[in-house]
């Protein structure tokens, strides 16, 4: 009895209509000769050349893409142990604030976050920089990881581990013979998402970095703030590129791995 | 013999005819013909051109192994599939066009499908508000409808706080209250312990007769269909290959499928080599010549099967097997006790006869000791009547 | 050991070096917000005072203790500007959590009916924009509702209106950057609940004479409440602290209170005022941060 009304139809088109155009939009500019943003000057990759020439953009680029590795590795590590602690340990003391910790940074106003984790930096006098965005980071995006690691391993068959136990292993063994495999998917994906995250964050990145070492999107930010500029364009179409690259290539991994098995946690 | 198996019917001997008189003037038109009616999901069929009539006031059952298409049928039936073809005739019209929203019929789903966000007696008034019926009326329905399935002081929980049972009562309830034409049920008791399932049967039968409404139960339990229906359609891959009283459907399956698909059978391959008047023999490999009842539908070739129930099979020991009677003839089949099963109310004996094939026996345990019991690997005589014999094409 | 336990306890040893983290990162430097917004501003570096010294022994920090004080607060509770500010947040938020569920709702509803095989491809182009940065999709904006941008150009070529109208620095402006960014958190959750309603139920309603419309609001919307709240909740509370999308798009006159934050921060350089600010807007998204932490275990732990 599925039935596909026109009403479904239109509201589904328009819902991705919606979040796509502005996107396309900004692709499509990103291709114009003119240096006036909104006269169509015809197509060129003017501003992609003006972007490879920016020094100051690329090794804002360069930092974020450093901070987003380190932070996302440290993050996934840290996330995985986190989620099988909470779906694995029952219950310890602790548990619950341990779990809030974690699931508070998802909605936690970004201000919040960063001021609070400027002024730790600043008490114990730490050196702003690099370090402390990356501590940042992986603050804030081992909960993205925590959540979609601890979706799936939820929903995993616990009898696996149990008979990889009952056939001899110990849980350390049988977690890494049997429930990581099966969850790897989900950890590949909680990396990716750490590491966008991190390249996409404008705020935390401001209150915790020091001078001289500017993040992609703080630079971005300052050019934004001073209107349109057609090289912003042309990095923000590069950007979403690479990453329309990487979500086709993982998911047409994901198929090709396991056809059966169900999909790594949505975000 | 035929005419009296017609004639059988279980409920305290009323025959088919008394039970269908209150139903008045248009008595002749069945309530629900459907007629060469199609199913295809893709290029799969699942229910083919399939024929049926059902009598107003019926007990109903489907029966079919699972995946035959009873589901996709009762589901056509409430209006949640469109057929490919033929026609569904309820009270001689056409229901085709009718949402499922409007029709006269009701379904209890196959898991119940309570709104688990309603507690049972919103869930029973759910379809008497969708009617328009005034809520003194509704309250009096709802009412009335807990205390017949016996629902009493659960009015106000929700259906994840009830059990199995209990769940499959509110769903009945439901989908009785708008008091439909029709009731389809699909699988009612298959989420049922044993136990409850036994009762439920009665309950159900019970309801029936009591509201005089018509039923369609959907199951792929034999014994459970054999209880309740007044007449059993059997399905196989989408077809309804028999349509009959419980009597007559194991007492004269009319195809071999049937018969194996409905109880133990004894199948004992062969070719027909004489008739004469009401008698076949019937030459077989393994068991030499038999004589059977004549057929009573014609057979397509005289390469034929003859099916002969375990428990009218009777043992003998072989130095005391009874002797030719006069007229018909018995047949008689020397093997020996190969395995022997006790099941409380009767025994079941595996018999290999000397031509090597197998045969099952049923022997009722009729006295507590077991003084004509037979022990492993003593010789005996399987002996059956030619009338307790059915002829089926291979 | 029952079956369910055996992994307890080398899992828990997993939780110490995030829980350390977590400690060390997340709980502890809310301390250092707390201390310093019952601090004063100087012109120094750090910018307030006191600043504790364990060197210097338990009397000097008996004395920096002693001048700990409510002042900031007491400013905060004064000045217009902040509590206009807070307000300004919460209706913002308020009316783009109602936005967002009025669009939000029929896509996650349209995905929920299209036939399986499509729904996981529906999902990826929802998450997809999501995965690209936050703020290129806010600047993607300002291309579109710029004063000669497209939209513009795009209503003045269909004589829609017959001047350019003023798009950004608007609320409007601001509103749409939201729904945009906040959008596939609305959907994604509402999405979530509204494919797990047993399909069965809505036959069962059209079965007991449901118009469509009847089995809409009787079933599928009661049902799909769960997510409905997670989506609201998802959106409500980081939309309050919002400071990029309102910096960049909305007009200056009534910053939002992530933006007043910010502005005592970065431009005023008084920290301790801006660290007060943080410690009322957390106090305020207290209940909703507990009432989503609830569900969010209830969800992930499967907890009733
Ligand atoms: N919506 C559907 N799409 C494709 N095949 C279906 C669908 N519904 C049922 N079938 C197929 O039709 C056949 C009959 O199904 P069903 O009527 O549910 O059988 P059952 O007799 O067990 O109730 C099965 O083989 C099933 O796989
Ligand atoms: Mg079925």
């Amino acid at each position: 009895m599925k039935h596909l009304s026109r009403f479904n139809i239109t509201s589904l088109t328009l819902g991705l209509a919606f979040l796509y155009l502005p996107i396309v939009v900004l692709v499509i500019y990103s291709f114009n000769a003119s240096r006036l943003v909104t006269v169509w000057g015809g197509w060129s990759l003017r501003w992609y050349a003006e972007f490879f020439n920016d020094a100051a953009m690329l090794s804002a680029a360069a930092m974020s893409l450093r901070v987003g590795v380190v932070s996302a590795t440290a993050a996934t590590i840290l996330g995985t142990l986190a989620a099988v602690a909470l779906t694995r340990g029952e219950s310890f003391r602790g548990r619950t604030l341990f779990s809030g910790m974690l699931y508070a940074p998802l909605v936690m106003p970004e201000v919040i976050t960063g001021l609070s984790l400027l002024l730790l930096f600043v008490a114990v006098n730490a050196e702003r920089g690099f370090w402390t965005v990356t501590i940042a980071h992986t603050t804030l995006t081992m909960c993205f990881v925590t959540v979609v690691v601890q979706s799936r391993l939820g929903s995993l068959d616990r009898s696996l581990e149990e008979a990889a136990m009952d056939l001899g292993c110990d849980p350390l063994r049988a977690f890494l013979k049997v429930t990581l495999p099966l969850i790897l998917p989900s950890v590949a994906a909680g990396w990716m998402l750490a590491f966008t995250l991190s390249m996409d964050d404008l705020v935390i990145a401001s209150f915790t970095t020091g001078p001289g070492s500017t993040t992609l999107p703080i630079r971005i930010y300052s050019e934004v703030r001073l209107g349109v500029k057609p090289e912003i364009n042309a990095i923000c179409t590069l950007i979403i590129g690479s990453i329309a690259l990487v979500i086709i290539a993982a998911s047409l991994a994901s198929k090709l791995s396991s056809r059966q098995g169900e999909s790594a946690a949505p975000l | 013999m035929d005419a009296m198996l017609h004639r059988e019917t279980k409920r305290g001997g009323m025959t088919d005819d008394a039970r269908q008189a209150p139903d008045v003037a248009g008595a002749d038109i069945p309530l629900l013909q459907l007629d060469a009616l199609v199913k295809r999901f893709g290029r799969f069929t699942a229910v083919d051109r399939l024929a049926l009539d059902i009598k107003a006031g019926e007990f109903f059952a489907l029966l079919g192994p699972s995946g035959c298409g009873k589901t996709t049928l009762l589901r056509m039936l409430a209006g949640f599939e469109t057929p490919d073809a033929g026609r569904i005739l309820l009270d001689g019209q056409d229901i085709a066009g009718i949402p499922p929203h409007q029709r006269p019929v009701n379904m209890m789903f196959q898991n119940y499908a309570l709104f688990p966000h309603l507690s049972v007696q919103d869930n029973i008034a759910f379809g008497l508000k969708r009617a328009g019926l005034p809520r003194e009326e509704i309250k009096a329905r709802v009412t009335e409808m807990i205390a017949l399935l016996k629902l009493e002081s659960m009015e106000r929980r929700k259906p994840d706080q009830l059990s199995g049972g209990q769940r499959q009562r509110v769903a009945l309830a439901r989908a009785l209250a708008r008091r439909p034409r029709l009731l389809l049920l699909d699988e009612p008791l298959a989420a049922l312990d044993k136990k409850l399932r036994e009762n439920t049967q009665a309950e159900l039968m019970r309801l029936q007769r009591q509201l005089g409404m018509t039923f369609i139960v959907v199951t792929h339990d034999q014994e459970e269909a054999m209880m309740m229906a007044d007449r059993i359609g059997v399905m196989n891959a989408g077809h309804l290959v028999q349509v009959a009283t419980p009597r007559q459907l194991y007492e004269a399956p009319n195809s071999r499928w049937v018969a194996e698909f409905v109880g133990g059978v004894n199948i004992i391959d062969g070719k027909i080599a004489s008739r004469d008047a009401g008698r076949v023999t019937i030459a077989t490999p393994d068991a030499g010549g038999i004589i059977a009842a004549a057929p009573l539908q014609a057979l397509t070739t005289d390469q034929v099967c003859v099916a002969i129930r375990p428990e009218k099979v009777r043992l003998s020991a072989h130095e005391s097997a009874p002797d030719d009677d006069d007229a018909g003839g018995i047949n008689r089949l020397a093997g020996v006790i190969a395995g022997i099963s006790y099941l409380g109310g009767q025994t079941r004996y595996q018999i290999r006869l000397d031509s090597g094939a197998q045969l099952r026996a049923s022997v009722a345990n009729i006295a507590r000791l077991d003084l004509d019991a037979f022990d492993p690997a003593q010789r005996v005589v399987a002996w059956f009547a030619p009338d307790d014999c059915v002829v089926l094409d291979r | 050991m029952s079956g369910r336990r055996l992994f307890t306890t080398p899992a828990r040893r997993a939780a110490v070096a995030p829980l350390l983290w977590m400690l060390l990162f997340f709980l502890l430097p809310f301390g250092f917000v707390l201390k310093i917004s019952l601090s004063q501003t100087v012109i120094a570096q750090p910018p307030y005072v006191p600043v504790f010294d364990p060197a210097q022994g338990m009397a000097a920090l008996k004395a920096a203790f002693a001048t700990l004080s409510l002042e900031n607060f007491r400013l905060l509770a004064a000045d217009h500007l902040y509590i206009l500010s807070y307000l300004r947040s919460i209706v913002v938020a308020l009316i783009s959590t109602a936005i967002l569920l009025a669009v939000g709702y029929p896509v996650a509803y349209g995905m929920s009916r299209l036939p399986a095989r499509w729904q996981p491809i529906a999902m990826i182009l929802v998450i997809v924009p999501f995965w690209t940065s936050f703020l290129i999709r806010v600047y993607a904006w300002i291309n579109i509702l710029q004063h000669d941008g497209i939209l513009n150009k795009t209503l003045l070529a269909l004589h829609v209106v017959s001047a350019p109208v003023v798009w950004l620095s608007t609320d409007t402006a601001m509103y749409i950057g939201i729904v945009y960014s906040y959008l596939p958190f609305m959907i994604l959750p509402l999405y979530a609940t509204l494919a797990k309603i047993d399909t069965t139920l809505l036959e069962a309603s059209a079965d007991l004479g449901g118009s469509r419309l009847a089995t809409f609001w009787l079933v599928t919307f009661p049902l799909s409440l769960p997510g409905v709240g997670a989506g609201a909740l998802l959106c409500f509370i980081p939309i309050v602290g919002e400071f990029v999308i309102p910096d960049l798009l909305a007009g200056s006159r009534s910053p939002m209170i992530g933006q007043t934050l910010w502005l005592e921060f970065f431009t005023n350089r008084d920290w301790p005022v801006a660290s007060a600010i943080a410690i009322v807007l957390l106090v305020l998204l207290l209940a909703p941060l507990l009432v989503y932490e609830r569900m969010q275990r209830r969800q992930l732990e499967g907890r009733r």
